[in-house]
């Protein structure tokens, strides 16, 4: 059973809003009423996008979805403290980041929708890696492009975010260490969401994961994630710290993840519904909702005209993204190589004719 | 005419790269100081400095990985993995980031990453040491993968895989990388995907690449002391593979034997052999025979004259295809 409060755990977790709202800690992360505001309606947007997707799924108009339910905080918060000169290294289950960063929803979408592998929306101009599913391969990635910013004497740093079962990987590992002996300008970013498909934390691992980074030689923390202005101010951190040449930081934020792994997962078999329904108690949305509200910066009408610009907002991703056919399928040879060779035109030929 | 060990020529083909090029970075386990264990970086950080010629942690997925944030950074990394038997924890790597790159990010994100490994036999290595990984990478879309077989084909090829907008696998011969060869260094000569002919003649094409070109040639002149002569195809590009100049060979000669060290079961030989057998089926003469490593573990020192492919093995297999 993952039924933890973050804050009940014995390892320090830094939080700044109690799960009713309450500020428990120095709230005042830099951010203008603006931002504040900003963070909460664009928790919103993911979160209204992350059930159409879902609806999509179930309709037949994507095929397989992950989906981030409970972890907008975790996301929202992180991608909201990158600049436009990093890079973020998503896994497979960040959309709501990818919102943060401005990726193209449709395209990304495309992911899911089965018309294209990775990165079908522009990594480069979006700050946006592409999707990553083998599980913590990105890291790597991650601390390779924060060593190339670093020699070219960039201020900027990267962002891998990754999930408790992917630090099981050899991967994490490698990438954790490459990036304190480099000095690479990288944070590394758990969403720590309870479960690793059908694994709880307790058969994935027995220190916490943010207590690795001692062994490493570089900082790393617990950060309550479903507190999303704890999550800003805990990257935001890192990422001055990985900007300014001090290195690497790794964060361990805790979340859950409120649905299945994925529209293939039946998560009924391994947790019990006890389980999900006190976490919703932490909801991520709600409590930083009632944190504007107390604090006198965003009232109801607010959060009203967030879920209706949302409404309308997913209203034009879903009629864009159902006229989507497949691409040209020429498009299955073309990308492969820069010049391709002969062995593989000839090949291209025998499947399309001369298209 | 200078005088070039294949060590020499790659060193020299580093030293090239790095000077042409700033974006060039080389990397990998004792690449620095050392200059590599096989001394092929031997003095390129003390020319360039730390931070384009760096050593890394024995972290070979680390390593490859590396290299695509590098290239997504604008880099173009020169990686080495110390040994071919070491190679495999980057595989995952290569094969499902370093090939595919590219193409899942629609041409948008280009992979310019050479990795080079020291591979095959014949040196009579510890276990691990001795390793022909050439299949795993030629199977995999995405890659290109040369094996030079002389040193100025190696400063060539080398050059031209870092030059080269997509990832390239350069497997090294270590038992060729202290034999030497005459001539100038130059990018100049057969590009990625060109065989080369290193002999004519019409009784049967020996075909062949890296370590193996050198006993192909002792057998052809061998055999051309009984009249039997020989052509031999130095493949070079194993990926993509100069099917044309194959089909050509063994059209003119109308018999083959195809020969590499590495085991026989889905070895380079059976992808050569069904191309020949596609292109070239009208003019065979004689099944085509393949001279290979055995298909079992690469042995110990003792032993690696029983599994590699001997002149003595080489000769009697174009003795039997001729007399088919």
């Amino acid at each position: 059973m993952s039924t933890r409060d973050p804050a009940d755990d014995g390892f320090p977790t830094l939080r700044l809003v109690a799960p009713d709202g309450a500020p428990v800690g120095d709230t005042e992360v830099g951010l203008s009423t603006e931002e504040l505001r900003s963070l909460l309606r664009l928790m919103i947007l993911s979160r209204r996008l992350d059930r159409e997707c879902m609806a999509l799924q179930r309709q037949g108009e994507l095929t397989v979805y992950p989906p981030f339910e409970g972890q907008e905080a975790a996301q929202v918060g992180s991608a909201f403290a990158l600049g436009p000169g990093d890079m973020a290294f998503p896994s497979f289950r960040e959309l709501a980041a990818a919102v943060v960063r401005g990726v193209d929803v449709v395209e990304y979408l495309q992911y899911h929708r089965g018309t294209w592998h990775g990165g079908p929306y522009d990594p480069i101009a979006s700050g946006f890696a592409p999707i990553c599913v083998p599980v913590a391969t990105q890291i790597v990635h991650a601390v390779g492009w924060a060593l190339g910013a670093k020699l070219d004497g960039k201020a900027a740093c990267s962002l891998a975010y990754f999930g408790d079962g992917s630090a099981s990987e050899g991967d994490f590992h490698e990438g954790a260490n490459l990036a304190a002996v480099l000095g690479a300008p990288a944070v590394l970013f758990c969403q720590n969401n309870g479960w690793a498909i059908s694994v709880p934390p307790q058969e994935q691992y027995v220190a916490p994961i943010a207590a690795r980074a001692a062994g490493y030689g570089f900082p790393g923390l617990r950060v309550d994630g479903n507190d999303v202005l704890a999550v800003y101010r805990a990257t935001k951190d890192a990422a001055e710290r990985a900007r300014a040449g001090h290195g690497p930081t790794l964060i361990e934020a805790m979340t859950y993840r409120i649905g299945p792994h994925s529209t293939a997962d039946d998560a009924t078999r391994y947790r019990t519904d006890d389980e999900v329904e006190r976490w919703r108690a932490f909801d991520p949305i709600e409590r930083f909702r009632r944190y504007l509200a107390d604090a006198g910066i965003a009232d109801d009408a607010f959060v009203e005209a967030c879920w209706a610009e949302a409404e309308t907002w997913v209203g034009g991703i879903r009629a864009e993204l159902v006229a989507l056919g497949p691409p040209p399928a020429a498009e299955v040879f073309d990308h492969v190589f820069t010049d391709p060779p002969a062995t593989l035109t000839r090949q291209r030929q025998e499947a399309l004719g001369d298209a | 005419m200078p005088e070039v060990t294949m060590v020499a020529a790659l060193n020299t083909a580093l030293r090239d790269a790095l000077a042409e090029d700033d974006r060039v970075l080389v990397f990998g386990e004792d690449v620095g100081e050392l200059g590599g264990v096989f001394r092929v970086t031997e003095g390129l950080q003390s020319e360039f400095g730390r931070e384009r010629v760096f050593n890394t942690p024995i972290a070979e997925a680390g390593i490859a990985g590396m290299c695509v944030g590098l290239a997504m950074a604008g880099w173009r990394p020169v990686a080495e993995m110390q040994f071919d038997g070491f190679s495999y924890p980057a595989l995952d790597q290569i094969v499902s980031h370093v090939a595919k790159y590219r193409e899942r990010t629609r041409g948008r994100v280009p992979m310019p990453v050479t990795i080079r490994i020291p591979s095959f036999g014949g040196i009579k290595g510890k276990e691990h040491h001795g390793e022909s990984p050439e299949t795993y990478y030629v199977h995999t879309a995405g890659l290109k993968v040369v094996v030079p077989s002389t040193s100025l084909d190696a400063y060539r090829l080398l050059r031209l895989a870092i030059a080269d907008p997509d990832p390239v696998i350069v497997l090294e011969p270590k038992s060729r990388y202290w034999s030497k060869e005459d001539g100038d260094l130059t990018r100049e000569g057969p590009g990625i995907g060109a065989a080369r002919v290193l002999r004519e003649g019409s009784a049967c094409a020996i075909v062949t690449y890296g370590a193996m070109v050198a006993p192909c040639l002792e057998a052809a002149a061998a055999l051309s002391a009984e009249g039997v002569e020989c052509s031999v195809l130095d493949l070079r590009s194993l990926s993509p593979l100069d099917v044309e100049t194959l089909a050509a060979v063994v059209r003119s000669t109308g018999r083959a034997v195809v020969v590499h060290e590495a085991p026989l079961t889905l070895g380079m030989g059976a992808e050569v052999v069904a191309r020949i057998v596609q292109e070239a089926f009208d003019h065979l003469e004689a099944p085509v025979r393949r001279v290979t490593g055995w298909d079992v573990p690469y042995p110990p020192a003792s032993l690696e004259r029983t599994y590699l492919p001997s002149l003595e093995r080489i000769t009697a297999a174009v003795r039997e295809v001729v007399a088919y």
